[in-house]
């Protein structure tokens, strides 16, 4: 039992990231008919603004102490966190919670780069047929990967989970079941817990705001609402930004869970797109409801009892899913009727 | 009609060169003969060597660190710098003026942690560079796979960082030569450590990294725990370099198990051993025990990827800066004056290596591979850090001590978060090569 439980967190953990990045993709798709193959470097670009968020608050003053020696005979360098330095035990705080922190960056730098996108080249491929979207977007996201890589480099660039979050909760605990029978790590399930909040905040704002419904209509029909005089087209670059926030937020507090290098968007990319096919094109609560389930079915999928029944299942079953999902219902578990059905 | 007058001294003249150019001939059309008897021949030009090493990819710290050590030997073994380990090798031929008088030449590629790149540029290096020997890899797939393309082309190669039995086991190759330990005396290693740290009464764990390295370090260490009595409840094997390990982290917690070995190296462990850390694993109680958590390849490099989550974990280690013998203070001081901070493992096995084929062309007075190969087998030295060294000629691999280490708690910077518990003899580390197969065939070399 416990064992189930114990995967099922897992499974709702992994789900969470799979539905926020699958949400946007799925956003951007419901809004403007793009078919958004450069949505996995906005969850890179996310992580990378956690990297580089790090890197200004880990600027360091280097000094040479000449009265010490390093055993290898060189005089010791003496470095110092000029953050910390500046703001003394604030600083250390600061760099130790660097990565909840960058989120506040991440925001604003998002929503740029998501509106510039948009505005600078999706827009002119609006009535293009799906595949040259797909092309254009895909050489997209090959350029932002370049781009990052000369920054950055290529290898991976860990961060680290701040000091007093680095532990496992007693879940089990919590629910009065026997200590440390059911454990499971801390920042994962805050990570769960932000997921939730980042995928309500979306879905409170396209149901509760002025602005949601009018995007909401927009999507539903969108000459109808142009001709109502409102710029339906300047709400939906802004949708394409949020889909962008969305996707960076997601990114940057994943990048204790998995060190994020240029690539990273690309693996999250193909999986997220079968979590909105099988979550039916342009359906939000489509998408979360995917991102969820093949997070579950992934975890459980490497259980040891399953695994010694089917060896590699869980390397394959989110595409086995996948697969059963078109054959059976082209539309997806909570598409439209007709949308990338054929 | 013209008149031919030839006199006596040209006559003579004529004859002399005619008898120096018959005399002569066959030492010249031997020469270059000879010249085209073996791959990549330097003839009169310098050396090239060919540094091929992981610069990107899982593994790429490692391959740069280990790229650093072959810089810097070629700088000592062409006379610059302080010398390194050339003042502490025992018996040593080179003298500082290269290579049979020869100045050494390289060139570098990455091998992009990928075992067919490893391959395209080792032969990009033979056929296109003229490298005459070939070297470095930070993982088993990357030096069988250079280790047979050099045997096929007749070309050395001496491998960096491989610790999988088949390097010098079933894929064992003529032509390759690995100084680095392996999984096999990494489990001799650990195994009188462990049975004292943690007892003989054990349920162990194994994530495994799913690749040739993984599958042999596995082995070595399930018989080496199992001989002490350990039981292994379950080895799941992983992904090469997946990252996010949770999946296969949560059943450990339910297995019954209360150690967790892992099988892992580079980033894969940078990765897997903090999350394994996050799932509350150190401070776990399983069986009435304390749950433990096991590395049994360790590098510096990894444990300062890893942070806090390294600290008490025991491993073993191939080599460690802060030896105290003569040679590991000679290269400590060289490398530190090169680069402001100590080798670590990989570095060390690079720079090593090098010097090791440099003085063994220098030894054999040619780069004609069987005689180099000839010169290394069976070659005893000391003074190269890890205490009397003997390359075996059966299996090409090195016998010498063997380190065990635990993370650091309480380092005193980045560069000492290893702490060296343990050494295993020479003799301990030392097998009946036939217990892992294969052929090294012939020395004869092929054409490139």
């Amino acid at each position: 039992m416990n064992a189930f439980l114990a995967q099922l967190l897992n499974g709702l953990d992994k789900g969470g990231a799979y539905a926020l990045i699958a949400l946007g993709l799925t956003l951007v798709f419901g809004t403007l008919g793009v078919v958004n193959f450069a949505h996995g470097a906005l969850f890179m670009l996310g992580c990378f603004c956690a990297v580089t968020f790090r890197y200004f608050l880990t600027i360091e003053t280097v000094t040479i102490d000449p009265t010490k020696l390093s055993p290898w005979g060189a005089p010791v360098e003496v470095r110092t966190p000029l953050v910390q330095s500046w703001l003394g035990d604030w600083g250390a705080i600061l760099v130790d919670y660097s990565v909840p922190i960058s989120v506040l960056f991440t925001v604003p730098v998002m929503l740029v780069i998501g509106i510039a996108m948009e505005r600078g080249l999706i827009k002119h491929f609006y009535k293009r047929s799906h595949a040259e979207q797909i092309l254009v977007t895909f050489g997209l996201a090959i350029v932002l990967q370049e781009i990052v890589k000369s920054f950055f480099g290529a290898n991976p660039k860990p961060q680290p989970i701040p000091a007093d979050l680095r532990m496992a909760a007693d879940v089990g605990a919590w629910f009065g079941m026997e200590a440390q029978k059911l454990t499971y790590p801390l920042w994962r399930l805050i990570y769960l817990l932000f997921s939730l909040g980042v995928i309500g905040a979306v879905f409170a704002f396209m149901r509760y705001t002025t602005f949601g419904m009018v995007v909401r209509a927009g999507m539903a029909d969108r000459e109808t609402v142009g001709l109502l005089g409102i710029d339906i087209d300047k709400r939906f670059t802004i949708v394409f930004g949020m889909a962008a926030v969305v996707a960076g937020v997601a990114g940057a507090m994943y990048t204790p869970l998995l060190p994020p290098n240029y690539h990273i968007g690309m693996d999250f990319l193909v999986l997220s797109f079968v979590v909105v096919v099988v979550g039916g094109m342009g359906s939000l609560p489509g998408a979360v409801v995917a991102g969820f389930l093949l997070g579950v079915l992934q975890s459980f999928a490497s259980m040891n009892e399953v695994k010694s029944i089917i060896p590699g299942i869980d390397q394959i079953i989110i595409y086995l899913v996948a697969i059963v999902i078109l054959l059976v219902r082209p539309r997806g578990l909570m598409g439209r009727s007709g949308v990338m059905e054929s | 009609m013209t008149e031919q007058n030839i006199g006596r001294r040209r006559l003579l003249k004529s004859m002399s060169a005619g008898f120096a150019a018959t005399v002569a001939s066959p030492l010249v059309f031997t020469s270059r003969g000879y010249a085209q008897e073996f791959c990549n021949n330097p003839g009169d030009k310098d050396p090239i060597f060919g540094f091929n090493v992981p610069q990107t990819g899982t593994y790429a710290e490692e391959g740069l660190e280990q790229l650093k050590g072959y810089e810097l030997a070629v700088k000592h073994i062409n006379g610059e710098g302080d010398g390194g380990l050339m003042n502490t090798m025992k018996p040593m031929a080179l003298k500082g003026n290269g290579i049979l008088g020869r100045k050494l030449q390289y060139v570098t590629g990455d091998t992009q942690t990928n075992t067919d790149a490893a391959r395209d540029g080792a032969r990009r290096m033979i056929e296109r560079d003229g490298a005459i020997m070939v070297t470095g890899c930070v993982t088993t797939g990357e030096a069988v796979a250079q280790q047979a393309l050099c045997h096929e082309l007749g070309v050395i190669y001496m491998s960096g960082l491989t610790h999988g039995n088949d390097t010098t086991g079933k894929d064992k190759r003529r032509y390759g030569f690995r100084h680095f330990f392996n999984g096999y005396q990494s489990g001799v290693a650990i195994a009188p450590i462990l049975a004292e740290e943690y007892g003989r009464e054990r349920r162990a764990y194994h994530l495994t990294a799913d690749y040739n390295w993984g599958w042999t370090q596995e082995e070595s260490i399930r018989d080496a725990t199992e001989a002490l009595g350990w039981e292994t409840v379950k080895a799941v094997r992983t992904p090469l370099g997946i990252g996010d390990y949770s999946q296969y982290l949560t059943p450990v917690l339910n297995s019954g198990a209360d150690v967790l070995i892992l099988n892992h190296y580079g980033h894969d462990m940078v990765n897997s051993l903090p999350q394994a850390v996050q799932f509350g694993m150190r401070e776990r109680m399983a069986n009435g025990k304390q749950f433990e958590i096991i590395v049994p390849m360790f590098s510096e490099l990894m444990a300062v990827g890893a942070g806090d989550a390294v600290k008490g974990i025991i491993g073993t280690q191939n080599w460690n800066w802060q030896l105290e013998d003569e040679g590991s203070k000679a290269f400590t001081n060289s490398y530190g004056a090169a680069y402001g901070e100590p080798p670590s493992q990989s570095a060390h096995t690079g720079y090593v290596q090098t010097l090791l084929y440099a003085d063994a062309v220098e030894r054999a007075g040619t780069f004609y591979p069987p005689e180099v190969i000839k010169a290394l087998e069976d070659f005893e030295f000391d003074g190269m850090g890890n205490g009397p060294t003997l390359y075996r000629g059966s299996d090409h691999q090195c016998f010498k001590e063997v380190l065990a280490v635990r993370g650091n708690s309480n380092p005193t910077s980045r560069f000492d978060v290893l702490e060296v518990i343990g050494t295993t003899d020479r003799e301990k580390v030392t097998y009946d090569h036939a217990i892992f197969g294969g052929e090294l065939g012939p020395y004869e070399p092929n054409q490139c």
